[in-house]
This record gives structure tokens, C-alpha cells and sequence, in this order.
């Protein structure tokens, strides 16, 4: 029983946290829902923990810049962004081109964007979750370097991973890829891992979680190449015989390479249609449950009776919402990782004797 | 329109992080467990195997057995029977033995008693003889006092052995 009120209440607390938030805002200001949407899906400069009397409490992060105006290398706090400018960079304003990105003035008085390795939310994120992923299974590695895996089986949580590693081995990577699917098991278990742990962290709604990591395109990017090149790289000869010379009717590659140019296309169709899945779904389901806790403070001004009942529903919607989206960074992570394979696969696969 | 362009810095950071994650997982981390749990997986298959064997012999070794007490029984008849008849046999034999030595033993004793009768006759004989003659003696001496009567005597032997 108290499992089960501590399962509720961690479902809570998504709506709890922002509900502080918006009624500092309602102090003075009206709900503000596009802000309040993206600024809490799109990366930042210092970490948004909460606004308390609507002072924000965050944790500033460090900017890293390379001006490209000519000021050099600059690694200083977020936190001297917040009054403004700051040895020339200044973040962008709203309607700008680069809005709530760093900015400088360029020779000719144009904002131009420096080069900007600053550890964002985002990257902080990724470095905390990576940590925790790391964390996670050197420590469960290490369970097997002490123990004789022949003789006992692990328990805990060392067997919930040795149960989820068994399972993407057998039903994705094994399936998917085929006969030397051990070279490719490595990639595609961090990939799994990676995205779980990283869609699970931004469901949690306070720091150390919240960061929209997998829900941004920067980095379902890189995941998605990570993948290309690895398909590419190892692909055999059949593989690239399919794509330059398909065996189809001769007109359709010569004079005009018809099916090769299509070929061609797939070959970065397949990692963009993986990024664009990652990413679109993540951030859709940020969006929806942001939609959901949202209708608490929208009407918030409608009444005590209103506000209470809607608010009611919302929390209702809201826990089946982070149920869903549970349910939802498992797949994704599971999607990611068996497509990777069956892409992999494609480019292993021997040609078939006729 | 920011959220569907990739930031640059992001795409470096994520490219390090994600490079230096995976390189330490795949060196250290999926490999191990993947192994061991491969290495376990080995072992049941192996220990499965091994025990359906062992069932295997122990359900061969069984039949083995019941064949073996089949044989002993069959071997334990035939003695039995081997048995019955050389003992069948011994009786016969010691039957035939002790009817010729029985036979042996009267004839010998029938010779015996035939040859004992002969000599008590041959003696009892020369018993009666004697006997006869003394009493012949004992009568003729009676008789003869007188000597007519010892001359009539005479007489009736000499027409007696002259009859002869």
C-alpha cells in the first residue's frame, strides 16, 4: 500500500512543480503558454529549477563562445547573461533570428551567432544521464566480474538489466542483424540504453531530470548518423550493388539512373526518418503533458470551482499521460534500436544465389 | 522554428559524449555481461544435455538391469533344472549300483549258503555213517553172541551183495 502512494505521489509531481511557477506568474503577469510550452522543451543557458515570488532559482551553467567578430575564446557563468550583455554577447530577444540563443554584434552591427560550445541544459543533461547510464552498467558489469555468471544469477537490480541487455540482444540485435550481430551488439545496446535512459530522465520533472535531451533534434542528429555511418561504413559489397546497380529492369538505369538516384535517397531517408521519430515523438510527448498540467493554470481565473474541477481532470489526464509517455520512452528507445539493426542488417545481407 | 534546427554546439557535445559513452560500454560495459550471460546460457544448454544423457543411461542401464535379472532367472531355471536332473540321474545311478551290488551279495551269499549246505551234508553224512556203523556194530555184537545167528548173518549180506 505505501508502494502504491508513493508511486502516485512520484506521478504528482510533474503537476505539483509547475503549478508553484505559475502562480508566482499569476501575481502579476497573465498564464503565458507559449513560453511556458517551449521554454520548458528547448535547450537554455542556465538550468530553470523554479521561480519562487517570481525571482527564477536556477542553476547557472558555464558558456563556452569563440567570438567570430574576432574576441577570442570565452568561458563564463550564464549567470551574467541574465542582466543583459556581457563582454559583448548578449542572448538574442524575442523575434530575433536567434532568438533566446547567444549573440554578438558583428563588424557591420548585425547579430551573428559566435561559435557556442556553451554546456547548455541540454549538454549538462546529457553529461548527468550519461553518468547514470555509465553508472549503471559498469556497475552491473562489475556484478559479473566478481560473481561466476555460470554459477548464480544476479537479483535486483542487476537482474532487471541482465533481463533488458538479454532481451534487446535476443529479439532485436540477434533478429535484426543476423550472423555476426556480436560486432554490432555494443552500438546497439548503448543505443538503447542511451535513448531509455535519456527519455526517462526527461520525463522526470525536477532537476537532476526535466532536460528534453532525446526530444531535441541535435541529438536524435547525431544518433541518427552514428547509425548511417555505421551501416555505411560496414556495409558488404552486395549492399552497395543494391544501391548503385538494383537488379530492375536496365531502362530504369540507363540513360536516366533512376532507381540508384531513388536508392541513394533511401540511403538518408532511413537515419532521417529514425531522427525525425525520436525527436517528434519525445517532444510531442513533453508537449502533451505540458498541455495537460497547462489547463490548471488557464483556468486558473475562472473561478475557484471551475479551476478546481478542470484542475481535477488535468490530474487525472496528467497521470495517464506520464504512464503513457513511460510506455512511450521504452518503445521509442526499443523503435530506435531495432530499425538501427534491421538497417544494419540490410547492409550485412549476402547476395542470394539464384 | 528553433526547435527543428540542430544547434551546432549541442551536436558537438552530443557527438563527444555520446562517442565517449559508447567507447566505454563497449569496452567495458555490454560485452561482460553479454558474455556471462552467454557463458551461463552455455552452461544450462550443457547441463541440460548432460542430464538428458544421464537420463538416457539411466533408462538404458535400467533396461540393462531388467535384462540381466531375466538372464539370472533364466540361468537359475536351467541350473534348476540341470539340478533335478543329474540328481534324477545320481538316484538312478546309485538305484542300478545298489541293485547289483544286492544282486552281487545274495549270489554270493546263495554260493555261500549252497557250498555251507554241501559241507553239513558232506558232514552230517559221514555223522551218519559213523553213527550207523557203530550202531551196527553195537547190533551185530548183540547179535551175533550166538553163532547161528552170526552165520545167518552172513549169509543174508552174501545174498544181499550178491543180489547187488
Amino acid at each position: 500500500m505505501k508502494k502504491w502512494i508513493v508511486i502516485l505521489l512520484s506521478l504528482l509531481l510533474p503537476l505539483a512543480l509547475p503549478a508553484q511557477e505559475a502562480q508566482s506568474a499569476d501575481d502579476g503577469l497573465t498564464f503565458d503558454m507559449d513560453e511556458y510550452l517551449y521554454g520548458h522543451v528547448r535547450d537554455s543557458y542556465e538550468w530553470h529549477i523554479t521561480t519562487v515570488k517570481g525571482k527564477p532559482v536556477s542553476i547557472p551553467l558555464p558558456v563556452i563562445v569563440i567570438s567570430k567578430a574576432g574576441g577570442g575564446f570565452h568561458c563564463f557563468s550564464s549567470r551574467h547573461l541574465e542582466e543583459g550583455e556581457y563582454k559583448g554577447f548578449y542572448i538574442a530577444p524575442a523575434g530575433s533570428r536567434y532568438e533566446n540563443k547567444i549573440v554578438e554584434r558583428g563588424s557591420d552591427g548585425s547579430e551573428v551567432r559566435p561559435w557556442d560550445f556553451s554546456v547548455t541544459k541540454n549538454v549538462a543533461g546529457l553529461l548527468i544521464n550519461s553518468a547514470l547510464l555509465l553508472f549503471i552498467v559498469l556497475g552491473t558489469a562489475s556484478w559479473y566480474r566478481k560473481h561466476d555468471a555460470a554459477e548464480e544469477a544476479p537479483t535486483g537490480g542487476v537482474g532487471i538489466m541482465e533481463m533488458l541487455v538479454t532481451m534487446v540482444e535476443n529479439d532485436i540485435i540477434k533478429d535484426c542483424v543476423g550472423e555476426d550481430y556480436k560486432k554490432y551488439s555494443p552500438y546497439l545496446l548503448t543505443a538503447f540504453f542511451f535513448i531509455f535512459i535519456n527519455n526517462l530522465m526527461g520525463i522526470v520533472p525536477f532537476f537532476p531530470g526535466g532536460a528534453n535531451v532525446t526530444g531535441n533534434i541535435a541529438v536524435t542528429l547525431v544518433l541518427a548518423l552514428f547509425t548511417f555511418f555505421t551501416v555505411n561504413i560496414f556495409g558488404n559489397k552486395h549492399y552497395w550493388k543494391e544501391i548503385l546497380w538494383p537488379e530492375v529492369p536496365t531502362w530504369l538505369k540507363v540513360p536516366l539512373p533512376l532507381m540508384p538516384v531513388i536508392e541513394i535517397i533511401g540511403m538518408f531517408t532511413k537515419p532521417f526518418s529514425l531522427m525525425v521519430r525520436l525527436f517528434a515523438n519525445i517532444l510531442a510527448g513533453h508537449f502533451m503533458i505540458l498541455g495537460v498540467v497547462a489547463v490548471v493554470f488557464l483556468t486558473a481565473k475562472m473561478g475557484v470551482a471551475v479551476n478546481s474541477g478542470l484542475s481535477a481532470v488535468a490530474v487525472i489526464l496528467g497521470v495517464f499521460m506520464d504512464c503513457l509517455e513511460l510506455l512511450v520512452a521504452f518503445i521509442q528507445a526499443y523503435v530506435f534500436t531495432m530499425l538501427s539493426a534491421v538497417f544494419i542488417g540490410l547492409s550485412r545481407q549476402k547476395a542470394e544465389i539464384e | 522554428m528553433s526547435l527543428i534546427t540542430p544547434d551546432f554546439g549541442l551536436i558537438v557535445w552530443m557527438t563527444l559524449i555520446f562517442g565517449i559513452v559508447f567507447f566505454i560500454l563497449a569496452k567495458w560495459g555490454f560485452p561482460m555481461i553479454t558474455d556471462s550471460v552467454q557463458k551461463r546460457a552455455d552452461r544450462i544448454n550443457a547441463s541440460i544435455k548432460a542430464a538428458k544423457e544421464a537420463e538416457e543411461k539411466l533408462r538404458n542401464l535400467a533396461a540393462e538391469q531388467s535384462e540381466m535379472i531375466e538372464e539370472a532367472r533364466k540361468e537359475q531355471a536351467r541350473i534348476l533344472k540341470e539340478a533335478a536332473a543329474s540328481r534324477d540321474m545320481i538316484v538312478e545311478q546309485a538305484k542300478v549300483q545298489a541293485q547289483d551290488e544286492a544282486t552281487k551279495i545274495m549270489d554270493h551269499a546263495r554260493t555261500q549258503i549252497a557250498a555251507d549246505k554241501e559241507s553239513a551234508l558232506r558232514d552230517i553224512r559221514k555223522e551218519v555213517a559213523l553213527l550207523s556203523v557203530s550202531v551196527a556194530e553195537k547190533v551185530l555184537k548183540k547179535d551175533l553172541e550166538d553163532s547161528g545167528s552170526q552165520t545167518e548173518l552172513v549169509n543174508r549180506l552174501v545174498d544181499e551183495i550178491g543180489k547187488e
